[in-house]
């Protein structure tokens, strides 16, 4: 176990290389020169080209990315444009509504998801299956930014029920991750649906039915756990459309979290943000995908012993 | 080691069973025609690109500068069935040339995608080696982004714009149709007839073309249909963030932003560029599902 723990590790480091390579390259994929950039649009000669000595544009782009990483490792992303505070302080700040949002999506998202799937797979082509499989179309159809317009319309303008905005206590978290949860729920519903329908066909599940266990130990024990193997890798690949889709909801819901920094930035040409933002996000991204690997290994550990 | 990520991303995917050649388009229709719910979905899309194409004539006001000041957020009437907007705007005209706009974004950005994609697909699992895992690692990393973050990336590099937009939801449709296209050329390219057209001597171009593409092609419709339902979200999400088309065009996302702020007083303003993405993309879906349902080998038995 161990063993596959680190192999996944080291073949992490390449695409992480690449994605510091790329996110690194931004600014200077950039139309214009980024050392004018970064002094703002009414520097004079003399200011830009103390920026760029400072920032050390002046130095060959294999030097430049060196000081990158060195300083990426010292954790200093640099200086935001627009309030002049280091970027990882922005960040910080930000950090856990974001997480806290994801999270709570995901958990809600997970449970229903494989509930509906599962019903949905036992009754095939009665009426809990099209019911289910109703609400997970529609679900996948529905943009989160509209859902979320929507949810608060009802129960916040019209219902007076919970909050519109913020994330000052427990119920401000309801709408958002109602809304960012949907379409991985939606998701989750096919997926497991699918995976269930097969194993349900396999011949140990004949079998266990066969020699007189009940029908619910038949469902759980032998089913189950048999068809979460493919559903665990596809919540890994979900999780990357919640990251992204937490950008869409923070803005719907003005959370005061990465997502809602990462457009106000861009809206301001805040690069260094933009730049960190983008590189979290993505390390992030692979860093769940890390986590799915080794859950996939411990469910089903034929994988480990290859 | 196999990489499981993929594998299960592929399992998700419409891919081709060995076993089983493509059915012919009569058998196809056959099995399509008797799910009612895909028909009235593919009905549904062709009024869509109806509406689209004919979009400038079926306005009964001018959708971006024709202001009524005495009706201003007024809700549904016999003069304007979708009511008017803060500024005075008829919304039934802006819903009407918005899904101009968005079936365009949709159906570009995918076809993009799956040009480019089925390309580099087809190339990928035809020769293997390492043209394909340079092309399978170029897709992985293109993955490691999530798909919005990559396009907002792409915005901030070229500025907002619908064809920006369209570029940025290209861009990420091409690892998908990639993979999905180099899964299903890897099992036809050991098929008899690609093998004998091989031993005449057919150049490899003309093997890709003419026996590996139609072959795939049916899997590349069923993803293509259900993709343009992801892109018109993607680029309905980006102008409601304020990234994509500007106000005052039509696009339902820049719609529903500039109703949000008015949401207290005019709820109608919302309510209908929400029914129209909604329905626009849940046609696409269910067609999709139709598709793959009629082009399933499995659920024939």
């Amino acid at each position: 176990m161990l063993n596959y723990f680190l192999k996944r590790l080291l073949g992490m480091l390449p695409t992480l290389l690449i994605v510091a390579i790329l996110v690194f390259l931004f600014v200077h994929l950039l139309p214009g020169d980024p050392a004018r950039l970064l002094a703002g649009p009414n520097a004079d000669g003399a200011v830009v080209a103390m920026v760029r000595h400072q920032l050390g544009l002046d130095l060959p782009l294999p030097q430049q990315f060196w000081h990158y990483i060195v300083r990426l490792l010292q954790g200093d992303l640099g200086q935001s444009m627009s309030s002049q505070r280091p970027v990882s302080e922005e960040i910080a700040s930000r950090f856990l509504p974001t997480l806290l949002l994801t999270l709570c999506s995901m958990a809600w998202s997970c449970l229903f998801g494989l509930f509906i799937g599962v019903a949905s797979a036992v009754w095939r082509n009665r009426w809990p299956d099209k019911l289910g499989m109703l609400i997970a179309v529609s679900g996948i159809s529905f943009p989160a930014f509209a859902l979320g317009i929507l949810l608060m319309q009802i129960f916040s303008v019209q219902l007076g029920w919970l909050p519109t905005v913020g994330a000052d206590s427990w119920r401000h978290y309801i709408l958002p991750s109602l809304t960012l949860g949907a379409s991985v729920a939606s998701v989750m519903a096919r997926f497991t649906r699918a995976s269930f329908i097969e194993v349900l066909g396999e011949d140990y599940m004949r079998t266990a039915r066969a020699k007189g266990l009940s029908p619910r130990r038949v469902i759980f024990k032998h089913g189950l756990r048999n068809a979460l193997i493919p559903v665990i890798t596809m919540m890994g690949l979900q999780f990357g459309l919640l990251l992204g889709g937490a950008i869409v909801v923070e803005v719907v819901f003005n959370w005061p979290g990465l997502g809602r920094l990462l457009i106000d930035s861009v809206e301001n040409r805040d690069y260094p943000v933009i730049q960190a933002l983008v590189l979290l996000f993505s390390c992030e991204f692979i860093v769940i995908n890390l986590v799915v690997d080794i859950l996939y290994a411990v469910v089903n550990p034929t994988i480990r012993y290859r | 080691m196999k990489n499981w990520r993929r594998e299960a991303a592929l399992k998700s995917l419409p891919t081709l069973d060995q076993a089983t050649p493509q059915p012919p388009i009569r058998e196809f229709w056959l099995r399509f025609r008797q799910q009612p719910v895909a028909v009235a979905a593919g009905l549904f899309v062709v009024i869509l690109f109806i509406i689209a194409i004919f979009a400038p004539w079926l306005t009964p006001f001018d959708a971006e500068n024709y202001f009524d000041y005495d009706r201003i957020d007024q809700g549904p009437s016999l003069m304007h069935w979708f009511g008017v907007d803060a500024l005075g705007r008829d919304i039934f005209s802006r819903v009407i040339l918005g899904t101009r706009i968005s079936l365009l974004a949709g159906v570009f950005s995918v076809a993009l995608g799956s040009v480019i994609g089925t390309v580099l697909g087809l190339i990928a699992g035809y020769f293997e080696g390492w043209t394909d895992r340079i092309i399978m690692r170029i897709c992985d990393i293109l993955f490691a982004f999530p798909g919005i973050l990559l396009a907002i990336a792409v915005v901030a590099l070229m500025g907002p714009g619908m064809s920006n937009v369209v570029i940025a939801v290209a861009i990420f449709s091409i690892p998908a149709f990639a993979r999905l296209v180099r899964g299903n050329t890897l099992v036809l390219k050991q098929l008899t007839w690609v093998e004998s057209a091989r031993s005449i001597g057919a150049s490899t171009t003309h093997i890709l073309l003419k026996h590996i593409l139609p072959g795939t092609f049916s899997s590349i419709m069923v993803f293509f249909t259900l993709r343009i339902g992801v892109s018109i979200i993607s680029a309905a999400s980006l102008s409601f963030i304020g990234l994509g088309a500007q106000p005052p065009t039509p696009e339902w996302g820049a719609m529903l932003n500039e109703a949000r702020s008015d949401m207290v007083m005019a709820p109608h303003v919302a309510l209908f560029p929400i029914l129209a993405i909604f329905l626009t993309v849940l046609a696409f879906n269910l067609l999709g599902d139709g598709l793959r349902d009629a082009l399933d080998p499995k659920l024939r038995k």
